[in-house]
């Protein structure tokens, strides 16, 4: 399958301290996942089974037009994406996976305008599964938008296709 | 919730989304039965070679079609708020036409508890399930 290509890009804007992650981080140049970038999501931050992403307000991102809070729909694709990199993270070596269950719980809305923050870290990694927690938040983990408890399943396929974040 | 479902109440709930006219949320109603349609574009995709639909999408598009379902079922003019909702996917999102339905397993006064499936060429083999609580805002 060398026709494959990856499906994410690794930037200089994000900091990643690790060599070895920053290098296999960096093989996804060139490539973007189209629904990240179309939501304008970044991720801003790798390190050893952990993940940091940001996505601006933006009024089509909006899920309810009289208060102007952004759609759950997109913290869920946040939180997915940023979870997949933390495996990503966490293997140390870009491997395809597909998200199992993704459970999220909705802490406040999320205030308008102003840009949400994601963390997430795998905690685990079994043979073929990889256990992830994600919070998306605006200044202070603490004060949570939302959390996330996920399972991805290591596909085995020899492609980088799994890796649903791009990097900026 | 047996109601036949007034296709302009949808219609106005799904307006107030705007994220739901990003991601390219269509709609059809038969009597009581609300489904959502989401077109095939390219901008959905999360693996590109070869694509597959973003887990995200396939969970946002679950996650409107229970807010409309509680919405028109409800007469509520706010949009109700997800509390807790799980995503299990079961199959990869292909590039095609995406469906979505969703059940009210309760309409309480303050919380729906909502189930919903999203399936694509056949019904009988679903890409994904929620199951979740919103909250209703009351008016008064």
């Amino acid at each position: 399958m060398s026709d494959q290509k990856p499906a994410a890009v690794a930037h200089s804007g994000v900091q990643i301290d690790d060599p070895q992650l920053a290098a296999e981080f960096a093989k996804l140049k060139g490539v973007f996942a189209p629904q990240t970038s179309a939501i304008g999501l970044k991720v801003t931050r790798i390190e050893r089974s952990k993940a940091w992403s940001q996505v601006d307000w933006r009024e089509d991102l909006v899920g309810d037009a009289e208060t102007g809070v952004i759609a759950g729909g997109v913290l869920t694709t946040m939180l997915d994406s940023t979870c997949g990199a933390a495996c990503q993270a966490a293997l140390g070596k870009l491997t395809p996976m597909a998200t199992l269950d993704l459970r999220i719980d909705y802490m406040r809305p999320a205030e308008p305008r102003q840009v949400i923050n994601c963390m997430a870290q795998c905690y685990k990694v079994t043979r073929s599964v990889c256990f992830v927690r994600g919070v998306a938040y605006h200044d202070d983990p603490e004060d949570p938008i939302a959390t996330a408890a996920a399972t991805f399943m290591l596909t085995g396929e020899e492609s980088y296709g799994g890796l649903e974040v791009a990097v900026a | 919730m047996s109601d036949v479902l007034s296709p302009e109440s949808v219609a106005a709930s799904i307006a107030r989304i705007p994220y739901a006219r990003f991601l390219g949320i269509e709609f059809d109603v038969k009597g009581d039965e609300l489904t959502l349609v989401l077109p095939f574009a390219d901008h959905l995709v999360g693996r590109p070679n070869p694509p597959f639909l973003h887990g995200g999408v396939i969970g946002a598009l679950l996650e409107i079609s229970a807010i409309a379902q509680i919405a028109a079922s409800s007469g509520a003019k706010t949009t109700p708020k997800p509390i807790d909702v799980t995503v299990s996917y079961l199959r990869g999102g292909k590039p095609m036409e995406t469906y979505a339905r969703a059940h009210i397993s309760r309409l309480g006064r303050r919380i729906a508890n909502v189930r919903a499936e999203a399936w694509q060429s056949s019904r009988d083999n679903p890409i994904a399930l929620l199951h979740g609580n919103f909250m209703l805002k009351r008016e008064d």
